[in-house]
């Protein structure tokens, strides 16, 4: 376990911008408690100072996970983000769906004045669910609803027609794209789903 | 009795004032020397011989009023000079000297010039002297003036040269290429050699040429520019922890590997100033994203061209008359036929823009 080093962190921070912006400093910089990002068999964990202590005194081999992964660098020292950030990637209150999981402090949803962390959301049709879950890219025949203004490459969340946040994904062609384009262009990036959490029950840290 | 002993009183008082004053002034024949800047003052009266000769207290005591008179008398100089309170108003009394005029001698012996290098005590022997080289030369080829060596040197590329003659006399199965490469590296390497050789013998010989590797040369790359510089900082008394560095140079901790082993921040460490650099980090990231965002400006201007062409199709099929049927502010002339044509234009060019 150790922290990141600097190009680690741009990477990481980088990634992180992709989905919510400016936001980021409300992760790294926040008011109730001391949170960090640490390095352990390169997967990347977020996670407050107080568990940080704890977890210092496990061995490293012994050492499984330790607060919240938000994602593995692969060999080419890539930052793949894994569906167990999507909590703090999305606004939490999503009518009571999703994963259970520690409550999310206060900060990161209206009160401090910021504008929800995650603005940009596509909606699926009720066929390319599955396919989505089990980790393929959205087509534009899949595709039911998209943000007005999203621009290409911007973060998304998708969610299915009934307003399930399903996992995230980066968009593959602007709103405006998407509108021109042919039924089977890809439109969304699949990133992380749900669907992991079943699939890759024994390596989801 | 009472104006006796006030009498008394004053004169005692002033017997001590005069003491006082007779404290700060010194007689002296000649005026001292003074190099303020130095802290120096230097006297120039004889001194009473007679009483200089022989060791003793009386001796003793001479020197030392002699001392104290000339410390005083530089001390008033001192408390002449321009003076400010450094640090606010309840800082000490500073006084600024002037330039010093008096030259110290030398601490350590001047460095001893290099001794001639192979080359040099040869040259001098026959008497060859340096000819000044012009550095552009006339390349006949590319009928243009080229430099003498480096990049487009006259006389073409040499590592593009397609053609080695054997030379007379050679073996007719031997690689000409492979013979002139192998050629080139002995020349650098003996050039190397006695390059190093010549320094060594600099060295050695007690002249203050540094050893080799710290002697700069055009020709070191980066890389041991950069290993130059870090021997040159850790060579300090303190081992380089009070060096200064330069603006972009980046702080490093010194590695007991010496930069063989990575290593990272310590596990626990300062929380607090790990935050203040990524908080740094991510106003660096932002702050060189460009403010205009060039894909939502062309989303936006598809958009209002898709909005127009919508409403310009639609004004088209309307009626021959489109033009002034999709005009929305005209003086109405036939008013109650154009006013009916137009409010279901409107409607329509305004349902063609939100839908496009």
């Amino acid at each position: 376990m150790r922290p990141l080093t600097e190009a680690e962190t741009r990477t990481v921070f980088e990634k992180l911008g992709k989905y919510i912006g400016e936001n980021i400093q409300l992760l790294v910089d926040r008011p109730d408690g001391t949170y960090c990002f640490r390095l352990h068999r390169d997967r990347v964990y977020y996670l407050s100072e107080k568990l940080l202590k704890l977890a210092a005194s496990v061995p490293r081999e012994s050492l499984v996970a330790l607060g919240t992964c938000f994602g593995k660098f692969t060999k080419s020292q890539k930052f793949r983000l894994r569906v167990t950030a999507l909590d703090f990637l999305a606004p939490y209150a999503k009518v009571g769906h999703g994963p259970e999981l520690a409550p999310l402090p206060r900060p990161l949803t209206a009160p401090h004045g910021y504008a929800p962390l995650l603005q940009y959301k596509v909606w699926v049709k009720p066929g390319s669910e599955q396919s989505f879950l089990y980790g393929n890219h959205v087509l534009k025949s899949g595709l039911g609803r998209i943000t007005e203004n999203t621009a290409q490459y911007q973060g998304v969340v998708v969610y299915s027609m009934a307003d399930v946040p399903l996992g995230f994904g980066v968009a593959a062609k602007s709103t405006q794209e998407c509108r021109k384009v042919d039924p089977l262009a890809i439109v969304v990036f699949h990133q992380a789903d749900v669907g992991e959490y079943v699939r890759n029950e024994d390596t989801l840290t | 009795m009472a104006a006796v002993r006030v009498e008394a009183v004053l004169a005692a008082a002033e017997e001590q004032e005069a003491e006082k004053r007779r404290s700060i002034t010194v007689e002296k024949e000649l005026e001292l020397e003074y190099d303020l800047g130095n802290l120096l003052a230097v006297d120039r009266n004889p001194p009473p011989a007679a009483a200089l000769r022989g060791a003793g207290p009386r001796r003793e005591a001479l020197l030392q009023a002699l001392a104290r008179d000339n410390t005083q008398l530089l001390v008033s100089q001192l408390w002449e000079l321009p003076a400010e309170r450094a640090g606010g108003a309840g800082g000490p009394l500073v006084a600024q000297l002037p330039e010093p005029t008096f030259r110290l001698p030398r601490e350590k012996p001047p460095p001893k010039p290099r001794p001639p290098t192979r080359w040099e005590q040869f040259a001098r022997l026959k008497g060859i002297r340096r000819k000044k080289k012009t550095s552009l030369v006339w390349d006949e080829q590319a009928k243009e003036w080229r430099r003498r060596w480096g990049y487009r040197r006259a006389g073409g590329d040499p590592s593009r040269a397609w053609l080695a003659e054997v030379p007379a006399g050679a073996d007719p199965e031997e690689d000409q290429f492979a013979r002139l490469r192998r050629e080139k590296r002995e020349r650098v390497a003996r050039n190397e050699l006695n390059r190093l050789r010549n320094l060594a013998r600099a060295h050695r010989a007690g002249s203050t040429v540094p050893a080799a590797p710290l002697h700069p040369t055009g020709h070191q790359d980066r890389d041991e520019l950069r290993r130059v510089a870090r021997v040159a900082r850790v060579s300090t008394a303190s081992l380089g922890r009070f060096q200064p560095r330069l603006p972009k140079e980046p702080a490093e901790p010194p590695s007991r590997s010496g930069g063989k082993k990575r290593r990272f921040e310590p596990l626990l460490g300062n929380l607090a100033a790990e935050r203040s650099r990524q908080l740094e980090m991510l106003r660096d990231m932002s702050s060189k994203k460009p403010v205009l965002d060039i894909t939502r400006a062309v989303n936006k201007q598809m958009r209002q061209e898709e909005a127009e062409a919508a409403a310009a199709n639609k004004g088209k099929k309307q009626s021959k008359r489109g033009k002034r049927g999709r005009r929305q502010q005209r003086p109405g002339r036939s008013g109650k036929k154009s006013g009916a044509r137009r409010q279901p234009q409107q409607q329509k060019a305004a349902g063609g823009g939100t839908g496009g």
